[in-house]
């Protein structure tokens, strides 16, 4: 392995790190007025959005074939499936209407 | 009886097994990316050590696909290391989303679950009642991670041995996951998440227009937690109002 490549993995690492863990040990949010909190606690629901669209459409060419994949995640997973039968239904679904159409 | 299933249930070794079992939807959607990354840096000129050793030390999907693709172009080190910071920086913000719904942990702890907190891993981790468990958070980590390492080792040498269409089906996996938690939620709390969630994609869509998908995802992010509130406070102050 080149030194260069070495060192720019490192480096790489090193940049994906910091972000991720100086708001653990450097915040203090105790003292945080109660909006910022609450907006905090906001974030997951906010993310999660943003990492399905638009993304589910571009699983496939045919984005109908996407949003049907998570139809069925979203079918599965209302009736409480476990999370683990709601990626292999899926992915299953995806693989159906694949092979079908 | 219920209170013995409870202490049973706080043990640390309980913690962690529940969080690897949640870890494993997050290692089944990382075995195509993995594959397929594996695959392509040994095809860009990637060593089978450099590959596994970036997947070791980054983990994180987007930028190491990023680097590899910017190898290819030619690009010098510095200049991917900027670019992968830039697309990490996202990960500041759920980060202190998560400081505020983890349990109390020494620094060492939240140093280690630190390094595991891919999108995934938060978003797993996020869905848990708060206090999350640090044990939680670094089992889930570790299943992904496993999941990550390996199968970039694996599809160094054989990114094709999964039948095509078992294949092109799995890039469903990770959507399906983020639904999967998203739904208990939306059952939970109900418009609350559903809004959040469609502010959240609707602007990550039109950011994504213009900018890297790292900093659509943290300004879509920013930016529909930002307008809810407001939609909140106009709402809530009618509702005093009246």
């Amino acid at each position: 392995m080149s030194m260069t490549m070495f060192w720019m993995i490192v480096g790489m690492g090193a940049v994906t790190y910091i972000p991720r863990l100086l708001p653990l040990i450097m915040l203090n949010t105790e003292n945080w007025p109660k909006w910022s909190k609450r907006m905090l606690s906001r974030v997951p629901y906010a993310v999660l959005g943003a990492l399905i669209f638009p993304g589910i459409l571009t699983v496939h060419e045919n984005l109908l074939f996407g949003l049907f994949a998570g139809l069925t995640a979203i079918v599965l997973a209302s009736i409480g499936v476990p999370l683990i039968g709601v990626v292999g239904g899926a992915i299953a679904g995806l693989a159906l209407v694949t092979y079908l159409f | 009886m219920e209170s013995l299933t409870n202490s049973l249930e706080q043990t640390e070794s309980a913690t962690w097994k529940k969080g690897v079992l949640d870890g494993l939807p997050i290692a089944i959607g990382y075995m195509p990316v993995a594959l397929t990354f594996g695959l392509i840096a040994g095809a860009t000129g990637l060593t089978v050590m450099e590959s596994v050793l970036m997947s070791m030390i980054v983990f994180a999907g987007a930028s190491q696909y990023m680097a590899l693709s910017m190898i290819a172009l030619g690009s010098g080190a510095l200049e991917i290391i900027l670019a992968t910071f830039i697309v990490n920086f996202r990960h500041l913000l759920m980060s202190a989303s998560i400081h505020e719904r983890a349990e109390k942990s020494s620094k060492k702890v939240r140093a280690v679950y630190a390094f595991g907190l891919t999108d995934e891993v938060f978003a797993v981790a996020s869905s848990q009642e708060a206090p999350v468990r640090s044990g939680y958070i670094i089992g889930a980590g570790a299943a992904a991670y496993s999941s990550w390492v390996s199968f970039t080792a694996i599809g160094f040498f054989a990114g094709s041995f999964l039948p095509g269409l078992l294949q092109e089906s799995m890039a469903v996996a990770l959507y399906a996951l983020f639904i999967a938690l998203l739904v208990p939620s939306i059952k939970k709390e109900g418009k609350v998440v559903i809004m959040l969630a469609l502010l959240g994609g609707v602007f990550h869509t039109v950011f994504q227009l213009w900018m890297s998908t790292g900093w659509a995802i943290m300004l879509g992010t920013i930016a529909a937690v930002i307008l809810f509130e407001g939609i909140d406070r106009v709402v809530l102050r009618e509702v005093d109002e009246e």
